[in-house]
């Protein structure tokens, strides 16, 4: 691979980074810490909606990032021919 | 059949299948023992790592703590998941590139240095033993109470489980009894939960049914915070916790998670970058499976439990009471001798001490579920130890004769001396676990929390700036290294196992932080350490830099060597 070529892909890999990693901080830090309780007025059936992101939907979200990240990547690398 | 009986069956068949597979698994060669010869299967990786991962206290513990903390539980719930997140995209694809055998091995490649390998190896050894000795000590507890065997003849067997299948298998052993181990644990950890959650929602799913209303038709956490109201407890749904500390353990749990050695190496036996990154998401996937369920239980078990005991009538009471009672998990201590049990808040009146164990231990039978289930627990239990141990064992070993005698003391050494190495330390390193399961030293329950801290402080910098950072150099991530763990070391001797001086008050913690907070500052001491001295000396050799490249770049990983 080329130097041009690997740096492209490495800026690329690191905005993919940037991006999944301020969904990650968002649904733990912000939703389920530092807004809990302005979340909490909120209601989804018996929840209250920041108790609901601190215990329940972060941890589906975190799985979610996962799952996307790898095929996020998978496509990058076929991209730039760097896939085995 | 009584619950005894039950769980001598099961627990009996669920250790036949871990004995044939260690027998079916024997490791041949050192790649297999410590990497399980590379060839591991990204699902069945995924399942291993949620065994290796899911310890005694996240079975049996975790549902206690969020159940009496309520929302300041959550720390453990996010902390412990979020830092798959972390692992997945910031390390394991990475570290599997390079394609080595440990942790120590990457630092000390990476740092061209034998004094950060020897570090590292240090930190992986504090880490480990701390962390290993809590197991062997849930192995003896389950045993008891679960077996009526002895704790201690409880910490035999489990030993001789473990050593059976670390030092035959070595990693290729492990991995496969993991695979087991997991989908024992899982069965055992949601059969109950479900019961339950049918029998107080009508909802069968668990997740959904902590957020549903019970046959009263009030939702269970707006009952549950009403309780704890009328009881003088904090409400449920919100914390006592500073939200400064919140957010501080729970950084602290989740960069700790993504740097501890024992859950990294997994990542090593995959085949390809590519398997590495998949693999974390399916460990995720496995784990939140019992981590979303850990709420819900807490839920249903306090509600169940404040809803039988308070002010109820001691002579009334169901048999389960009884025989908990006998465990000393439940303490009832008659204070105004009116024969009714006062459970409240306030420590003066108060007259029902429970364990926090108890919620997942006696949940089956409070809820009045089969004796199979109720067995079932047991062997759930017994996995969820063993498979974690035995992670931890191998660690041990290796840090032992792959990084100390073959990197360093002997680098000549046969591939089957080294082999031979790796089983004798894997031998020590049981009997010492052991050892500490029988006679456990006071500060270990309060050490293993901090683990997580050490790790945070020590390896997670390092490994990080090792991949992301190109200028890092030896000099940076060894000061940061050692700053670092020496920070996390001095508040926790300080604040937590008041070695130094009178044990200080928590209004004397640094910035509000408790110790098991810390380690969030002390891994931004470690980065910040590392990045001043790595500007100030001499940028790394031309071979390292090309190492760093190379790494970032997924194909061609090719097999692993630790040659």
């Amino acid at each position: 691979m080329s130097k041009e070529n690997m740096k492209a892909y490495w800026k690329q890999n690191l905005q993919y980074l940037a991006m999944l990693l301020s969904v990650w901080f968002l649904v733990s830090y912000v939703f389920g810490i530092l807004l809990v309780d302005q979340l909490n007025v909120i209601k989804l059936g018996g929840f209250k909606l920041g108790f609901w992101f601190a215990q329940q939907g972060s941890m589906y979200v975190f799985v979610i990032l996962i799952f996307v990240y790898v095929r996020l990547m998978n496509k990058l690398d076929k991209k730039y021919g760097v896939d085995e | 059949m009584g619950i005894l009986a039950w769980t001598w069956i099961l627990v009996g068949a669920t250790f036949a299948i871990y004995i044939g597979i260690a027998i079916w698994a024997r490791a041949g060669t050192s790649k297999e023992f410590y990497i399980a010869g590379g060839g591991v299967s990204p699902v069945m990786n995924g399942m291993a790592t949620a065994a290796d991962w899911m310890s005694a206290a996240s079975f049996i513990s975790l549902a206690g703590i969020v159940s009496f903390q309520g929302y300041d539980g959550s720390v453990y719930l996010m902390g412990w998941t979020g830092g798959y997140v972390l692992l997945a995209l910031l390390l394991a694809p990475y570290l599997r590139k390079f394609g080595k055998f440990t942790v120590p091995d990457f630092i000390g490649d990476r740092y061209y240095s034998n004094t950060a390998r020897v570090v590292a190896v240090i930190a992986a050894l504090i880490v480990s033993f701390t962390y290993v000795a809590g197991q062997m000590r849930g192995v003896g507890i389950v045993f008891s109470r679960y077996l009526e065997v002895d704790i201690n003849t409880g910490v035999y067997i489990g030993m001789a489980i473990v050593l059976f299948y670390a030092v035959l298998g070595g990693m290729k052993g492990i991995t496969y009894t993991q695979v087991a181990q997991y989908c024992v644990l899982i069965f055992a950890f949601m059969v109950p939960a479900i019961f339950i959650s049918f029998q107080m929602t009508g909802n069968p799913i668990p997740q959904l049914g902590f957020g549903g209303a019970g046959e009263d038709g009030v939702y269970l956490l707006d009952k549950l915070d009403g309780l704890s109201r009328e009881l003088g407890f904090h409400e449920y749904t919100s914390g006592s916790k500073s939200m400064i500390d919140v957010f501080a353990i729970t950084t602290a749990l989740m960069v700790g998670t993504a740097g501890l050695p024992h859950v990294i190496v997994r990542f090593f036996t995959v085949p390809k970058v590519k398997d590495a990154r998949i693999s974390a998401g399916w460990a995720l996937l496995f784990i939140a499976i019992l981590y979303t369920t850990v709420p819900a239980v807490a839920v249903f078990a306090r509600i169940k439990l404040v809803e039988t005991v308070s002010n109820s009538k001691y002579e009334e009471l169901p048999q389960w009471f009884n025989n908990w009672e006998k465990t000393g998990l439940l303490v009832f201590e008659d204070k105004n001798a009116d024969g009714i049990i006062q459970y409240v808040a306030d420590k003066e009146v108060n007259e029902l001490t429970i364990d926090q164990d108890i919620m997942v231990l006696a949940n089956p039978e409070i809820a009045q579920l089969p004796n199979w289930v109720i067995a079932l627990v047991g062997a759930g239990g017994l996995a969820a130890a063993l498979s974690t141990a035995a992670g931890l064992l191998l660690v041990i070993a290796s840090s032992i004769s792959h990084d100390l005698l073959k990197k360093i003391i002997k680098p000549d050494i046969s591939e089957k001396g080294e082999l031979l190495a790796a089983r004798l330390s894997a031998f020590v390193a049981v009997c010492i676990a052991g050892y500490f399961g029988i006679h456990p030293p006071g500060f270990v329950a309060a050490v293993v929390a901090l683990a997580f801290g050490l790790a945070a402080a020590s390896f997670f910098p390092a490994i990080l700036l090792g991949i992301f950072d190109k200028r890092m150099n030896k000099e940076g991530a060894v000061s940061g290294m050692i700053v670092g763990l020496s920070l996390m070391t001095f508040y926790m001797a300080k604040f937590k196992l008041g070695w130094i001086g009178e044990m200080p008050d928590k209004s004397e913690w640094w910035f509000g932080i408790s110790p098991e907070g810390f380690g969030t500052v002390a891994m931004l001491v470690n980065f910040i350490v590392s990045l001043v001295v790595s500007r100030l000396t001499a940028e790394p050799p031309q071979h390292v830099q090309e190492i760093v490249e190379h790494i970032r770049i997924p194909s061609g990983a090719g097999e692993a060597t630790g040659h």
